[in-house]
């Protein structure tokens, strides 16, 4: 035995569980594999979305309880108390959502998208007329707009219905299908009439369809059918003496091309949104601010809030402002390529987008680059099934990073 | 990446997808970030430029105009501040939903048809098209409250405190002041205005305008900060304060100028008067009947009913007869042609003439008025008694064919200011006719007329009758130079400019137009003959002067006005005989006789002057003889 060659190699001792090196006995639930900056959890939440979303939400607060405290006589804090209270539904909801595994939604798809379209046909039928347009259901407590949740539910629904035989049916069948489910509620919004939202109805549809893989072939016919469609809606239709769009919508949707043509206009919001957020300057004007404080910008506290950033804060807390968005959509991003099955990378998707077109279209309005469409914020804008749903969809984002980080500890080998 | 979960295939691509949506997301941020930086950074104080110009508002503070007083202070025009109830037509809202919703709810709280508004708007923008819309004046002060509340629901909307010229003495003196109103895109390049702005208020007539650059005032402006829908924010950026007009002292005696409207008035027919000062050219009274209460051009419109009552007929009241009728003056020109024939040396005072009653001159007969017959009379009976053959015989022998500038009669005319303008302190004052040979043969040129110069031309110019055309200021003009020995005095209803606090701007004392040498042998033989005229058994107006407790010197006059129209009636007075200071004018359209109306009248305003009483006398000669002329 002497003779053995003691060639034996010599192994490693077995590395033990860094967890154990650090002195613990069990793994921590999970999020402190690599627990760098942005990998910190709380309740196994994405703690960075999380932390974008309570700042642009605290944001919002403030922003409301310097510009609005004089708006409602004798109660100065009308708007940050009602914006505070929805946060606060918002986030309860948020947590709730983010401990359910969503892919319980995906059986539910077929109630989720009935129930979306009576409500949404219900405020067709018996909403209260404002500006024109009915978008809301008069609830005890508060007016409920049914087709701001919509939005979420059509994400969760189509995603699903994306996932149905999808091995089994022709691609164009597949494409036609999720089109006409996308398009029967945009529709419907569209005519209540609220033309942003059925915008954004599509942009969701389309975004599950381009994450559900649809061909790029199929996209490339859509893109040419669209086209073709606002050339229709825009110049066909009225030279035909049948305008589909209302004259108010179609001037919103024009006018921002030539703002300062003639301020009392329809482009007198734009033009006094673009002063607005001009004057601020670099760091902005403070309480100094006579865009937003004076009443010559509408919407001051809903859609144009963001001119009021840029007019109050200037440049610094506009991007500011805006860089908590980009954390906001990074991490939506994010979770979509964490997810653990494609119906969460879908709803991610949706959600995103639908985070996307509301925050470009809105700032986008805000400083003249996109028309007016009453499209909000998301969070920054005054209005409680706007905060609500956002929060609920970010609740629905931490849900599919929840199940994620918990199959890949399921999965991942510990040693 | 799907490890497990659901079955679905991976998508294709799925990576190269959501880094396409990754970098939308990037560009869309770039673009806004950008944008940002554009607007914020680069641009920012443009934007800063617009914001603070977009809060200021430039406020116009009306300047009180400057009074009008008369000669003693007493006002005759002044301003009364009225809440008035406006609409800034270029503030208000374009949309036609919108704007006719608020004039719906602003013809609600103010108590006024939305037609009503409109047609207002309508109206005043037509005529003043830079000036804010009045819809009414002196609105209730809940209503100021209610607006400046709702001000918000009210854009172009507001109750301002603005100046309205009022009217203390009522009618009187209206022909002279005039009235003030926006000033028009023609007066604008005018260089008397040229320190105003379209909307501001420039005086359009009579006083208002010959002194409307003292009585005008400078207009305050007031940068305050606003609000989006108007409302003022607190802060003042720069104030400059109205500065009130001067106020101007008129020469009217405003005692005197309402017993002489109440004298001319008491006839019920339209006619002109004047009382001047014969060696100043000070007007005492001036002014034309029928009146009209000048406050309704105070009013934002003039209602079309009291416009047309106002302007149309031969009867309007807006036309002033003093300074703007232009008549024949009937045997009141008898002077002129009195002075003209002593002058030239035609005749002598004492020379006798013989009146038969008619004179014959190629085969027309010129008849005395009422056939009257005075025999063998000089200057003095002649004017006396009103003899038209004396003067038609003057008229005669003074003609001047072949001068188409006319003879010594028509010189005398225009040396004692007929014909031309008196240069009284009155716009659209008429510049009368002294007709002449070159005159009529011109006319007759040109067909306008069926006949060249005749001698009778001269003869009916030689008694007022025929084409002359002279207004009561003018005949005033032509007596107070004889009466005072030779100046034709500028007449002039302003006497003094004085600053709000009382100060003397400027002493209002033209100069007489010309020195006229008259020898004083003329103006005392025809002084006696007016004065024997009025106050002398068997003179003119003796029925009517006679019992005047101070002497005077008059001259009545009737003058033909077309064969269906009756005698217009003139009387012309000097007082006191036979240094007289003061000159009264008075004639009535359609008034008969002169000493039916208008010496009447002159007795009246005379009385007043003088404040005495007359007595009434009888009739002591022949009334043919004093009625007739």
């Amino acid at each position: 035995m002497i003779g053995a060659p003691a060639r034996t190699p010599v192994r490693p001792a077995p590395r033990r569980a860094r967890s154990l090196a650090g002195g613990q006995a069990h793994p921590r639930p999970f999020g402190h594999r690599d627990a760098g900056f942005f990998e910190r959890s709380f309740f196994g939440l994405d703690l960075v979305l999380l932390g974008a979303a309570a700042a642009i939400s605290a944001f919002s607060a403030y922003t409301l309880a310097v510009t609005t405290h004089d708006d409602v006589a004798g109660d100065p804090h009308y708007y940050l108390i009602r914006q505070c209270i929805y946060a606060v539904i918002g986030i309860a909801l948020m947590f709730t959502l983010a401990r359910i595994d969503y892919s319980r939604f995906r059986e539910l798809r077929v109630g989720l998208y009935t129930a979306m379209i009576a409500s949404i046909l219900l405020v067709l039928a018996l909403g209260e007329a404002t500006r024109g347009s009915r978008r809301w259901i008069e609830l005890p407590f508060f007016t409920f707009q049914p087709s701001e949740l919509g939005k979420l539910i059509l994400i969760l629904a189509l995603a699903a219905f994306a996932l149905d035989r999808a091995r089994h049916t022709s691609e164009a069948r597949r494409t036609g299908r999720l089109l006409l489910l996308g398009i029967i509620p945009a529709g419907i919004v569209f005519l209540a009439p609220d033309l942003g939202s059925g915008l954004v109805y599509g942009v969701i549809t389309l975004t599950v369809m381009f994450i559900a893989g649809i061909s790029w072939k199929h996209f490339a016919v859509l893109g040419g059918i669209a086209a073709a469609a606002i050339a229709i809606v825009l110049v066909g239709a009225p030279a035909l003496g049948t305008p589909i769009l209302k004259p108010y919508q179609e001037e919103r949707i024009t006018s921002f091309l030539n703002p300062s043509e003639d301020p009392r206009d329809s482009s007198y919001q734009i033009n006094q949104s673009l002063i607005a957020v001009g004057s601020g300057g670099k760091t902005g004007r403070g309480s100094e601010a006579t865009q937003t404080q004076a009443g010559f910008l509408p919407e001051r506290h809903t859609d144009f809030i963001f001119a009021v950033v840029g007019e109050r804060f200037g440049f610094a807390g506009a991007a500011f402002l805006l860089s908590l968005y980009a954390l906001l959509i990074w991490r939506a991003l994010r979770i979509l390529t964490l997810s653990k099955n494609l119906y969460g990378a879908m709803i991610a998707g949706g959600i995103a987008a639908m985070l996307m077109f509301h925050l470009f279209v809105n700032v986008g309005m805000n400083v003249g680059v996109a028309p007016v469409t009453g499209i909000p914020l998301p969070l920054m804008s005054f209005g409680g099934s706007s905060v609500v749903v956002t929060f609920m969809a970010i609740g629905i984002l931490q849900s599919i990073y929840v199940q994620a980080r918990l199959n890949s500890r399921n999965r991942a080998p510990a040693i | 990446m799907f490890r497990n979960g659901d079955r679905s295939p991976r998508p294709s691509q799925f990576a190269f997808r959501v880094a396409l949506l990754g970098g939308g997301a990037l560009v869309l941020f770039a673009i806004v970030f950008f944008r940002l930086w554009y607007l914020e950074v680069l641009s920012g104080d443009r934007y800063l430029a617009e914001a603070n110009n977009n809060q200021v508002r430039e406020v116009t503070v009306q300047a009180p105009r400057g009074e009008i007083v008369d000669r003693d202070g007493k006002v005759l025009v002044d301003n009364r501040t009225a809440l008035a109830l406006q609409v800034r037509t270029t503030e208000l809202p374009r949309g036609n939903r919108v704007l006719s919703r608020e004039l719906r709810s602003l013809g609600q709280v103010a108590g006024m048809s939305k037609a009503y508004i409109e047609r207002q708007i309508r109206k005043q923008t037509r005529e003043s098209p830079a000036s804010p819309v009045t819809l009414r004046r002196d609105v209730p002060y809940d209503l100021v409250y209610y607006l400046r509340e709702n001000q918000g629901e009210f854009p172009g909307v507001s109750v301002d405190r603005v100046y309205v010229r009022q009217y203390p003495q009522g009618a009187l003196g209206a022909h002279m002041f005039g009235y003030v109103r926006e000033v028009n895109p023609d007066q604008l390049d005018d260089p008397r205005f040229e320190s105003l702005e379209p909307g501001d208020e420039v005086g359009q007539a009579g006083v208002e305008s010959t002194y409307d650059s003292l009585l005008r005032g400078v207009k305050g402006t007031t940068r305050i900060q606003v609000d989006a829908s108007g409302r003022p924010t607190g802060g003042r950026l720069s104030v400059r304060r109205p500065e009130a007009g001067n106020n101007l002292r008129m020469t009217l005696d405003s005692g005197l100028q309402s017993a002489a409207e109440a004298a001319m008035a008491r006839f019920g027919l339209p006619g002109g008067f004047v009382a001047m000062d014969v060696d100043t050219g000070e007007v005492l009274a001036l002014g034309s009947v029928p009146s009209f209460d000048p406050s309704v051009f105070a009013k934002p419109v003039i209602p079309p009913a009291i416009y047309d009552q106002l302007t149309t007929g031969t009867d309007a009241p807006i036309f002033d007869r003093s300074i703007q009728g232009g008549y024949p003056t009937g045997s009141t020109f008898k002077l002129l042609t009195a002075t003209a024939a002593l002058e030239d040396g035609a005749i002598t005072p004492e020379e006798i003439v013989d009146d038969p009653g008619v004179l014959e001159v190629g085969g027309v007969k010129f008849e005395n008025a009422g056939d009257a017959i005075n025999g063998p009379i000089n200057l003095q009976t002649a004017l006396q008694v009103s003899s038209d053959v004396y003067f038609y015989k003057l008229g005669l022998e003074l003609n001047a064919d072949d001068n188409p500038e006319g003879g010594a009669l028509q010189n005398w005319a225009r040396q004692l200011g007929m014909g031309s303008r008196t240069g009284i302190d009155l716009p659209s004052e008429a510049p009368g006719l002294v007709p002449t040979p070159g005159w009529r043969d011109q006319l007759y040129a040109d067909q306008l007329t069926d006949r060249s110069w005749t001698v009778g031309d001269n003869i009916n110019l030689a008694v007022g009758q025929g084409d002359l055309q002279a207004t009561p200021l003018q005949l005033a003009v032509a007596y107070a130079t004889l009466a005072n020995g030779g100046s034709v005095v500028r007449p002039h209803v302003g006497m003094r400019v004085e600053d709000p606090s009382g100060g003397v701007i400027q002493e209002i004392d033209p100069a007489p137009r010309r020195e006229v040498s008259i020898d004083p042998e003329t103006r005392r033989s025809i002084l006696d003959g007016l004065h024997a005229a009025a106050q002398e058994p068997g003179g003119t107006s003796y029925g009517v002067f006679g019992g005047f407790p101070v002497d005077i010197a008059g001259k009545t006059g009737t003058a033909e006005r077309g064969l269906a129209v009756e005698d217009q009636s003139w009387y012309v007075a000097l007082a006191p005989y036979p240094d007289p200071e003061i000159v009264v004018v008075a004639t009535l359209e359609r008034g008969g006789f002169g000493a039916d109306s208008a010496a009447p009248a002159v007795q009246e305003i005379l009385s007043e002057y003088f404040n005495v009483k007359p007595e009434k006398i009888e009739q002591v000669t022949d009334p043919t003889a004093t009625v007739y002329e």
